[in-house]
């Protein structure tokens, strides 16, 4: 569906993206996860023609964006960054006027009003509403035309944790039908939609498989954050050492109590030995967590974020 | 007989569903930017003064030498419009800059010259609409007296020639960057210029004469005085088309 091929993007002397190549398949949902300033948005932008790539070549659908700009432009819906969109009109006239130009029938506003929930605020001034509302509105210029591609750049940045949860069931119900490339900082957010992760570090991509396969690189160990109270970090730390099937232990630092990071293999269970060997020494186990934090590893550990 | 009409209707309607092909992005972002216009406070504040301003510059010179004509209005005409225009054209693309709408509107499958063309037509369709009330002027002047015909026609075609000029400079300045300020500065240097060079030519040798066929007033002189006259026609279209393109040019190379 959609195919990039060694695409460069430079401003002045700063390479935004450098010679990163990917395909899309029809109807999976895309991630585009990368720290700020990784080059996500100039991806996007540049595969909604917004931006002509300085080398490479994007093909979409059966279009080439540098021959075809318009066409490519009809079956793709974008919600810029941030959403932009006009604060002196209203709402109704603004979806009324991206209708017409997309050619879609003025049916569709009411039909896109209560699919983005903005019904009540259709007659309202664009300036006046808030960050959710206006992002909502973005979100139903990308889709009032029922495009194959939705392109979204942070969709649910800005948004309260109820409108991010709506707007990610909405995704992953068009998502169904369609093909979607988000990008994101947020890795619960790829974790909870993404088909599929492209993570991009300093222009270049550093990793492009399926989320469960990325999930399953780093489940070769796990990890367990202990908490305990009346004993200090060396004991806590020689005691844990101890038991077998621990690999490393770290201390975590900033509470009252005394914290560790404890690293096992993935196959055993060692939290049982960790309860008895606390309950043997007569400290008092407060906390006790195994984190499912794997993809975040991974990322950290792609993206440099791992010492 | 019959046969024939049918078939001149025919032509007619495809030929006008053709023109609708092109024309159908630049109106509805025409339609868009008209909209905007009068949702903002900014057309009713700059239609205001500028009818004040010409109400003066009219009733002057009919109080002064009671005659049934319009040259002073038509005289003031194009000093006006250089300052107003650039008023009114000063948001169309350096708002969408600032406020990175132009992400959007770039992304939509509309060809960057029909963007430009239909903020040119917004800006061009609401300064006639601005003069449109200037017509009262005419009124007055045909019950009182019986005036030549020959430069009120000419002044009002002049008018909306040198109103589509000025626009199409302003939506050039526009397109420059995103501080609306710099554009409407900019734009009022440029229409300022081209109403001066004209008034300039006496400072230079008799050989540089030529120069004031590049400025707006020379033209817009001769065709208020009734004479309608195919080189001033083209040249004003001249500007607009080069502005447009100059404009598409800008915008396309920010990608």
């Amino acid at each position: 569906m959609i195919t990039a091929q060694g695409i460069t993007k430079q401003f002045g002397d700063i390479t935004a993206v450098n010679n990163i190549s990917f395909s899309i398949r029809e109807g999976e949902i895309t991630g585009l996860l990368g720290p700020n300033g990784a080059g996500k948005t100039t991806t996007l932008r540049m595969l909604t023609c917004y931006l002509k790539p300085d080398k490479g070549a994007i093909s979409i659908g059966r279009y080439n964006v540098e021959d075809n700009p318009v066409e490519v432009r009809k079956i793709i819906g974008y919600l810029p960054e941030s959403a932009p969109v006009y604060n002196d009109m209203l709402v109704y006239d603004y979806l009324s006027y991206i209708a017409e130009v997309r050619g879609t029938g003025q049916s569709k506003i009411a039909e896109m009003g209560s699919l983005c929930g903005i019904n009540e605020v259709m007659h309202m001034n664009i300036g006046e509403l808030s960050k959710g509302y206006k992002q909502r509105v973005g979100l139903a210029q990308a889709m009032i035309h029922d495009p194959e591609i939705l392109v979204l750049d942070e969709p649910t940045s800005g948004l309260d944790p109820n409108q991010i949860i709506e707007i990610r069931n909405l995704i992953r119900e068009i998502g169904k039908r369609k093909t979607i490339i988000l990008s994101t900082h947020i890795l619960p957010e790829v974790e909870a939609t993404c088909d599929r992760v492209i993570i991009i570090d300093r222009g270049s991509i550093v990793a492009d498989d399926r989320t469960e396969n990325l999930q399953a690189k780093s489940e070769g160990e796990k990890q367990i954050l202990v908490s305990v109270s009346g004993a200090d970090y060396p004991a806590l730390s020689r005691e844990l050492s101890k038991l077998s099937g621990v690999t490393g232990v770290e201390e975590v630092a900033g509470s009252e109590l005394v914290s560790a990071r404890v690293t096992a293999g993935a196959a055993a269970e060692i939290r049982p030995d960790i309860f008895r060997m606390v309950s043997g020494k007569n400290w008092i186990l407060y906390e006790m967590t195994q984190e499912h934090r794997s993809l975040e590893r991974v990322f950290r550990e792609l993206t440099g974020g791992m010492k | 007989m019959n046969f024939k009409d049918l078939n001149i209707q025919e032509t007619f309607q495809r030929g006008r569903d053709r023109a609708m092909v092109y024309l159908h992005m630049p109106l509805a972002i025409m339609k868009k930017e008209l909209m905007t216009y009068f949702y903002t406070p900014i057309a009713y504040i700059v239609i205001t003064a500028f009818l004040i301003v010409t109400g003066f510059f009219f009733f002057k010179d009919f109080f002064y030498f009671n005659q049934a004509e319009m040259r002073g209005f038509f005289q003031f005409l194009p000093l006006v419009l250089t300052l107003v225009i650039p008023a009114i054209t000063m948001r169309l693309f350096a708002e969408e800059i600032h406020s990175g709408t132009i992400e959007t509107l770039m992304t939509l499958p509309v060809r960057t010259i029909e963007a430009v063309v239909g903020k040119f037509m917004a800006a061009t369709a609401f300064v006639s609409f601005m003069l449109a009330p200037t017509l009262i002027y005419l009124v007055t002047i045909v019950i009182v007296g019986s005036p030549d015909p020959g430069p009120i026609i000419g002044g009002y075609l002049g008018s909306i020639l040198l109103a589509g000029t000025y626009s199409a400079v302003g939506v050039l300045t526009s397109s420059l960057g995103r501080n609306q300020i710099i554009a409407f500065i900019s734009g009022l240097a440029a229409c300022f210029f081209l109403w001066l060079i004209d008034k300039i030519t006496i400072f230079l040798p008799t050989k540089l004469g030529f120069i004031e066929y590049l400025g707006t007033d020379f033209h817009f002189r001769n065709i208020s005085r009734g004479i309608i006259d195919s080189r001033d026609i083209i040249y004003f279209i001249s500007i607009i088309v080069i502005s447009i393109l100059l404009t598409t040019k800008i915008l396309d190379d920010r990608r």
